[in-house]
């Protein structure tokens, strides 16, 4: 018990970071606007939210311009990918208990 | 956390899954029509052959040339009455009708089509058209089947289903009108009524 509570991730304790994760584990890449759309979130929380999943290196943020317009893409580092497997399969197995 | 938070997360990642990389706005109403425009354009061809005083088909002639204009005019009508329908359903379910989901849908539902589309035409301007039907069974079927990743999943029966039915056409090439008629027609209301009674009418 105490080691499926430890597999528990912090970092993915939020629904807006939950959501961020799922969207990069089956995407190769998203952006700003989709991930904003998808989550229903606004530019600053969601902001807020990427910036502390990169800071966990579990997504990778590449910033370039579509034209003149900047464009932010994000994707999910292999760290960030075996962490969230990790973190779904403890709450898999919590529910199970 | 409770039990009943640990379920809400696992939802809301499934449900971000899903809706990040599938187009869910596929009118199953459109299905329907579709299915009723091919049996009307069915009919429009069956009354231009038997009233043409034979009972085949000659390439090249006026009733052929018809007959291609039948077909043209029943996808054309199709696409529009999908692209019409899908629209307004995406604007229902706040989402728009071009997004990277459905990009990829067209992509992956397009390029098997237009394969087997210019291959027929290939065929038959070379005057081998006897296996016409069965050909636009099959690529029909593998353009569903490849299309299904990005939309409701069970659209893949529907191209099972239709591949089976290009194949028995091409055993029985002298019923390809009748295999036609069931695979674009009454398939197509079959399970477009199925799509609008799961997806559609509940909501």
């Amino acid at each position: 018990m105490k080691n499926i509570i430890g597999n528990i991730n912090k970092a993915f304790d939020h629904r807006i970071r939950l959501g961020i994760m799922s969207i990069l584990i089956v995407n190769e890449y998203a952006d700003f606007k989709m991930l904003k759309e998808l989550l229903g979130a606004t530019d600053g929380n969601l902001a807020s939210h990427t910036k502390a999943l990169e800071k966990e290196a579990y997504i990778l943020v590449e910033k370039s311009f579509i034209g003149r317009k900047p464009n932010t893409r994000y994707s999910a580092t292999k760290k960030g990918r075996e962490a969230f497997k990790k973190h779904v399969e403890a709450i898999e197995k919590l529910l199970k208990q | 956390m409770s039990t009943e938070d640990y379920l809400k997360d696992i939802t809301e990642i499934k449900n971000m899954m899903n809706k990040s990389s599938r187009f869910f706005s596929l009118s199953g109403l459109s299905g329907i029509l579709a299915g009723i425009y091919a049996i009307i354009g069915a009919a429009i061809a069956y009354y231009l052959v038997s009233t043409s005083g034979r009972d085949y088909l000659i390439l090249h002639s006026k009733i052929f040339n018809y007959i291609l204009i039948d077909l043209a005019a029943i996808a054309i009508l199709s696409i529009v009455t999908a692209a019409i329908l899908s629209n307004r359903k995406a604007r229902k379910n706040n989402e728009t009708l071009w997004n990277g989901t459905s990009r990829r849908l067209l992509a992956a539902f397009l390029i098997p089509l237009i394969t087997g589309g210019i291959y027929i035409l290939i065929k038959i301007y070379s005057n081998h058209y006897g296996h016409t039907g069965s050909l636009m069974l099959i690529f029909y079927g593998l353009a569903l089947v490849n299309a299904s990743k990005y939309t409701i999943g069970n659209v893949k029966y529907l191209g099972y289903v239709e591949i089976i039915l290009g194949l028995a056409c091409a055993i029985y090439p002298g019923f390809g009108f009748w295999f036609w008629v069931l695979g674009f027609g009454v398939m197509h209301i079959i399970y477009g009524s199925m799509i609008y009674f799961q997806h559609d009418y509940s909501n």
